[in-house]
């Protein structure tokens, strides 16, 4: 187990090394002088020889890397010369619109995904299995933002039941804040809902041919327990891996809707960020993400052990 | 997360017996006549009832859906049109601007899925076969897989400023690291199999061993994969234009009309909308084609849900 541990936290190190390196080299890919880019349009030359001693560009890129790689670990990502703030700073504060958003998102994802999974393989070919697939497929193909202005349109425009855009701090109330999730959550749900329900429907089809299955149906278990305690409990490491991997998916649509609800986070300060060529931002948030979508894997991994007692590693 | 691994057993089948079974299939009909439609839509554009869809006309700003005015084209001459879609607030016609539109995005969809297809074949057979390249080159491509797709197209596009050809590469990339896993397993698969050790007993080099007996089998799980990433790429392509990152603004693609669009959307909502349509159904019939080739090419390739996009 120990040695599982050690050896699963040891393989994560070079695909942060190497998403490092990838964010690092962004820069040194731009055409032009590196420190005017990280500068920004509007620096004078005082700033931009200020960054290029900080950064070490004059000596070379290995050495370059390595400065700008313990800058990171001690949590300094340089600094915006847009929104004149560290990259730090800017990027708590926009963390709480986007993990509101992102943690709502997965929950109703997972509630509404995982029972319609299951219902389809329990009834494998049926009606609702094949409606269920049908709107599988038009969840992966309708885009984020469609989805969302056709929200607005309905529900905020022309029935009035919901806010257009914007979003409210937790501390502004709850009752604002959650009406204002509402149609950013429900719209970026549901890609994940499509993505969730089609792998719990396989996953719980195959657990429901297993011999244990009809035992347990055979000794007269009510079906709701067959399906809950034997086949979807079986089918839980397929299912949680696919929440992982879908978080991808779900920080390419945060992007998209918090542009189209206004939200300002993360995803906002991404597009700003990119439209202002606001470069340690950019490299800021792209870490973030990619850290954070690692180690969620990395965590869903080390779930296995818990979801599956047979799996020894 | 481990990508599929698609066992291949039977033979590829012969094109006539093939071209039947794909007309059998449903999805595989929808998804292709929507997408010929819609080829034939966006290049006969110029006589589908369209002017040019960079005519500005002040006059004949927002218009809505099915208003018919006077307009005066480049070459100077009065004629009178019909606004089928409704004219954004320049006074462009919508209805132009989302065919014309279209052939952006198909050239994305084909352009990014064949080229990730060709330098991720390329990079898998060499990660696949030959040993010692395999750990570094995973490592690589591990790490790129971290970076989520959307995020390293649009940080690629703000590098180089956004022309098609920039838009293109920059939805590739992200793209190749999927691929390359993909042929990387099929081949590990492939190469245990009895006919490459027979192959490789009677002496065949290395290339030929690639080029006659590993790739063949590796192309219809590419086919199929190659249509997802076409749907993908579309759908990128449109985000990256929505977002004011894409292709420059005055390029009609479907992003840049909804981007224009949704400043006045609570008016005109229309604007939004048409285009946000032909970019959902666009999207949905490459899905529909790949599902129903998966179906058909490799059955046993059937795991949708674990391609992250």
């Amino acid at each position: 187990m120990l040695r599982f541990l050690a050896s699963r936290l040891l393989s994560t190190i070079p695909v942060l090394l190497i998403v490092a390196v990838a964010v690092f080299l962004l820069l040194r890919l731009t055409p032009g002088d590196p420190a005017a880019v990280i500068a920004g349009d509007m620096a004078t030359t005082e700033q931009i020889e200020e960054i290029r001693t900080s950064l070490g560009l004059d000596k070379p890129i290995v050495v370059q890397f390595g400065i700008w790689f313990g800058n990171v670990l001690h949590g300094d990502l340089g600094e915006s010369f847009f929104f004149k703030l560290t990259v730090a700073e800017l990027i708590a504060q926009r963390l709480e619109p986007t993990l509101a958003l992102a943690l709502c998102t997965i929950v109703v994802a997972v509630v509404v995904a995982v029972p319609l999974g299951v219902l389809a393989a329990w009834r494998h070919g049926g009606w609702l299995d094949r409606t269920l697939m049908g709107f599988s497929t038009l969840g992966f193909s309708i885009p984020v933002f469609v989805l969302g202005y056709l929200l607005i349109w309905l529900v905020s425009l022309k029935l009035g039941w919901l806010p257009v855009q914007g979003y409210r701090r937790l501390g502004e109330g709850v009752g604002p804040f959650i009406r204002h999730l509402i149609l950013p959550s429900l719209t970026l749900s549901v890609i994940y809902v499509a993505l969730i329900a089609r792998v719990t429907r396989a996953a719980v089809a195959e657990a429901l041919t297993e011999d244990f299955v009809r035992t347990a149906r055979a000794k007269g278990l009510p079906e709701s327990r067959v399906l809950i305690r034997h086949a979807l409990a079986n089918a839980a490491v397929p299912i949680v891996t696919v929440i992982g991997i879908g978080l991808a998916l779900l920080i390419g649509g945060v992007v998209v809707t918090e542009s189209v609800f206004s939200i300002p986070g993360l995803g906002r300060l991404t597009v700003d960020a990119v439209l202002a060529r606001d470069f340690p931002t950019i490299q800021g948030v792209i870490l973030l993400f990619s850290v954070a979508y690692v180690l969620v894997n990395l965590l869903i991994d080390l779930s296995y052990l818990f979801l599956d007692p047979r799996i020894r590693y | 997360m481990d990508t599929p691994v698609a066992t291949l057993e039977a033979q590829p089948a012969p094109p006539r017996e093939l071209w039947g079974k794909l007309r059998r299939n449903t999805a595989v009909v929808i998804g292709g006549c929507l997408l010929a439609l819609l080829a034939v839509g966006s290049l006969l554009a110029p006589w589908l009832s369209t002017i040019d869809p960079t005519l500005i006309d002040p006059v004949n700003r927002d218009l809505l859906p099915g208003a018919s005015a006077e307009v005066m084209t480049f070459t100077g001459e009065t004629i009178r049109h019909t606004y089928w879609m409704g004219s954004d607030s320049y006074g462009r016609d919508i209805h132009s601007r989302v065919l014309y539109g279209g052939r952006v995005s198909l050239i994305v969809g084909v352009t990014v899925a064949a080229l990730s297809l060709f330098f991720g074949l390329i990079t898998g057979l060499i990660a696949g076969y030959v040993r010692w390249l395999d750990g570094v080159v995973m490592r690589v491509m591990d790490g790129l897989m971290a970076i989520p797709g959307i995020l390293l197209a649009i940080a690629l596009v703000a590098l180089w400023r956004a022309s098609l050809l920039t838009v293109i590469v920059a939805i590739t990339i992200p793209e190749i690291p999927r691929v390359v896993r993909l042929v990387r397993a099929l081949v590990l698969s492939i190469r245990e199999e009895p006919y490459v050790e027979a192959a490789i007993s009677v002496g065949t080099s290395t290339p030929k061993l690639l080029y006659r007996h590993i790739l063949p089998n590796t192309l219809a799980p590419l086919i199929v994969q190659g249509t997802y990433i076409c749907a993908f790429a579309i759908l990128v392509e449109a985000i990256l234009s929505f977002l004011g990152v894409g292709l420059p603004t005055d390029v009609p693609t479907w992003g840049n009309i909804m981007a224009e669009g949704r400043l006045q959307f609570q008016q005109y909502p229309h604007n939004v909308l048409f285009p946000g349509l032909f970019l959902a159904v666009t999207v949905l019939a490459v899905n529909m084609l790949g599902d129903g080739l998966r179906d058909t090419l490799d059955p046993r390739f059937n795991k949708r849900g674990e391609r992250a996009l």
